[in-house]
C-alpha cells in the first residue's frame, strides 16, 4: 500500500495484552485511532483502562501485541518475521517525547514554577532555546487559563489549575497523541469543569487523544468514539452517540445504567 | 588548679591551621561525593540485576569498613599494591570514597521516597538515566533530604579527625599537639572540641536556610 499521510493512524493496536501476575489485566487489544480523533475509554475500575493508556507509550511494557504510533512501532525495533529488537530506555524515550501523557494526580515538578514546568521538557529533552521555550510556554499557559500563575510554584495551585498546567506542559512537547489518564478524577466537583473545558478545546482544534474518564457527558458531548472495556477486553466500539443511546452490548448497557 | 589558658592563645594560630585543614578536606571531599554519588546512585536503581547487585556490593563493602581502618588501608597498605599516596592525596581520597558510598546510598534511599508519579511524568516527556536524575530528582531530593546531607557533611567533618593518624595537620592533629607539647589536655581538646561544634554549627545553620526555603517552595509561597 502506498503511505498516504492522511491515512496514517495516529495510533494502533494489534493483539495488545497484559499480565499481572496470573490475571490479564488486558486481552487481546486492538484499536485504531486516526488523527485528529478524540477516543474516550471508559468502563468498571479495574477494567484495564490505565493500563492501557500506560502500554501505549510503554511506560508498561505489553507482554503481546504491538503498539504503533503514526507508523513507528513502539518498543520493538522491526524485524522481519520475529518480535524484534527491545529498546533501549534511551530509544524509547525518544517515542516518549512525541506522546503526551496527563496524569490522574497531575505529577507536576514541585521544585519548578509553573513556568519551569512547561518549558522543562522542551529545553532539556528536546533542546529548544530558553527563550522560544518561555514565549511559547506563556502562550500556552494563557491558553489554558493560568498565565497569572507563571511563578508560582505548583503547592500554590489548585488541582484543577495543576491539571491545567499538566496539560499546557504535555502540549509544550507538540505531542502527535495525547493520553489523559483519569484527569478529573481526583478533583473537587467544582474544579472538574474547568479541566474539562481544556480538553473540549483541544478536542474542536482537531489534537489526536484518547481519554480514560468516568465523566460520561464529556465523552458524549466530545469522544468521537467510545472504547468501552471490561476485564481487561474491548467489549464494544462506537461512535459516542450510538454508544451511550443504544449499546449492543448487555455489559455496556449495565454500566451505563449506573450513571443513569 | 590553674588552666593555661594562655598556651592555647599563643598557639591559636596552629588551632586556626588545624581547623582550615579540617574544613577544606572536608568541603572539597564533600563536594566531590556531590558529583559522584549520583553516578553511583544510577547502577543502584538499574532495571539490570546483576548492574543493581555489583554496584550494591561496592556501596556496602565501602560503607562498612572502619573509616579508620580505610585511612589506614589507603595510606599504609596501598602502597604495598605500588600505589604511593602523599597523606593529603590519602586523605581526600579516603575521605570521597567512604562518603561517596554513603552519599550514594541516600540518593537512593530519598530516590525511592519521591512519589513514582515523579519520575513518570519526566519519563512521558523523554527524559531518561543521568538526565532525568539531575533535572527531576536531584533538585528534589536537595530540598526534601537537605537536613541528611547535612548530617552526612558532620559525619565527615567528625571522620576526618581520624586523619590525625596518618599526621594530617587537620583540628585533632593541632590538639594533640598542642597538648603534649605543654601538657595541657583539658585546655587544648576543650578548645578543638568548641571548633568542630562551632564548624557542625555552621553546617546546621545552611541546612535550616535551605529547609526554610523548601518549605516556601513545598507549601507554596
Amino acid at each position: 500500500m502506498a503511505p498516504d499521510a492522511g491515512a496514517v493512524p495516529a495510533v494502533q493496536l494489534r493483539g495488545l495484552g497484559k499480565r499481572f501476575g496470573a490475571s490479564d489485566a488486558l486481552a487481546d487489544v486492538s484499536l485504531t485511532v486516526m488523527p485528529g480523533e478524540t477516543v474516550c475509554i471508559v468502563g468498571p475500575s479495574g477494567s484495564g483502562k490505565s493500563t492501557l493508556l500506560r502500554c501505549i507509550n510503554w511506560l508498561e511494557r505489553p507482554d503481546a501485541g504491538e503498539v504503533i504510533v503514526h507508523g513507528a512501532r513502539v518498543g520493538y525495533h522491526r524485524s522481519v518475521g520475529g518480535a524484534g529488537l527491545v529498546m533501549t530506555e534511551r530509544e524509547l524515550a525518544r517515542i516518549r517525547a512525541r506522546i503526551g501523557m496527563v496524569f490522574q494526580h497531575f505529577n507536576l515538578w514541585p521544585h519548578l514554577t509553573v513556568r519551569g514546568n512547561v518549558i522543562e521538557a522542551p529545553v532539556h529533552v528536546l533542546r529548544v532555546p530558553v527563550r522560544e521555550a518561555v514565549a511559547e510556554a506563556e502562550a500556552l499557559l494563557a491558553k489554558v487559563g493560568l498565565v497569572d500563575k507563571l511563578d508560582a510554584y505548583p503547592a500554590a495551585l489548585s488541582g484543577g489549575q495543576m491539571q491545567r498546567v499538566a496539560i499546557a506542559r504535555a502540549l509544550a512537547m507538540h505531542p502527535q497523541v495525547l493520553l489523559f489518564d483519569e484527569p478529573t478524577s481526583a478533583l473537587d466537583p467544582e474544579l472538574v469543569g474547568e479541566v474539562l473545558d481544556v480538553m473540549k478545546e483541544l478536542s474542536r482544534e482537531g489534537l489526536t487523544m484518547i481519554v480514560v474518564t468516568h465523566e460520561m457527558k464529556f465523552a458524549r458531548d466530545v469522544a468521537s468514539r467510545i472504547v468501552f472495556l471490561d476485564h481487561g477486553r474491548i467489549v464494544e466500539v462506537g461512535p459516542a452517540q450510538a454508544f451511550f443511546e443504544s449499546p449492543t452490548t448487555e455489559r455496556a448497557r449495565q454500566f451505563l445504567d449506573r450513571y443513569r | 588548679m590553674s588552666f593555661r589558658w594562655d598556651v592555647i592563645w599563643r598557639e591559636l594560630p596552629q588551632f586556626g591551621l588545624g581547623l582550615a585543614n579540617s574544613a577544606w578536606l572536608s568541603a572539597v571531599a564533600m563536594a566531590l561525593s556531590l558529583l559522584l554519588g549520583p553516578w553511583l546512585a544510577l547502577p543502584l536503581v538499574s532495571r539490570r540485576p546483576v548492574v543493581r547487585r555489583a554496584s550494591r556490593a561496592i556501596v556496602d563493602v565501602a560503607r562498612c569498613v572502619p573509616f579508620l581502618l580505610l585511612a589506614y588501608f589507603v595510606y599504609f597498605a596501598l602502597p604495598a599494591l605500588g600505589v604511593r599516596l602523599d597523606k593529603w592525596t590519602a586523605s581526600l581520597v579516603t575521605l570521597t570514597v567512604y562518603n561517596t558510598a554513603y552519599i550514594a546510598e541516600i540518593v537512593r534511599g530519598a530516590w525511592a521516597q519521591l512519589p513514582a508519579g515523579q519520575t513518570e511524568a519526566a519519563r512521558a516527556v523523554g527524559f531518561t538515566g543521568f538526565r532525568l536524575l539531575r533535572r527531576i530528582v536531584l533538585p528534589q531530593i536537595a530540598l526534601a533530604a537537605g537536613p541528611v546531607f547535612g548530617n552526612q557533611l558532620i559525619q565527615l567533618i567528625k571522620d576526618s579527625a581520624f586523619l590525625s593518624i596518618i599526621t594530617v595537620p587537620e583540628l585533632t592533629y593541632a590538639a594533640n599537639a598542642v597538648q603534649s607539647f605543654y601538657f595541657v589536655p583539658f585546655e587544648s581538646f576543650t578548645v578543638a572540641t568548641l571548633l568542630y561544634w562551632a564548624l557542625c554549627g555552621g553546617v546546621e545553620q545552611v541546612v535550616r536556610w535551605n529547609e526554610g526555603r523548601a518549605q516556601r517552595i513545598r507549601y507554596g509561597a
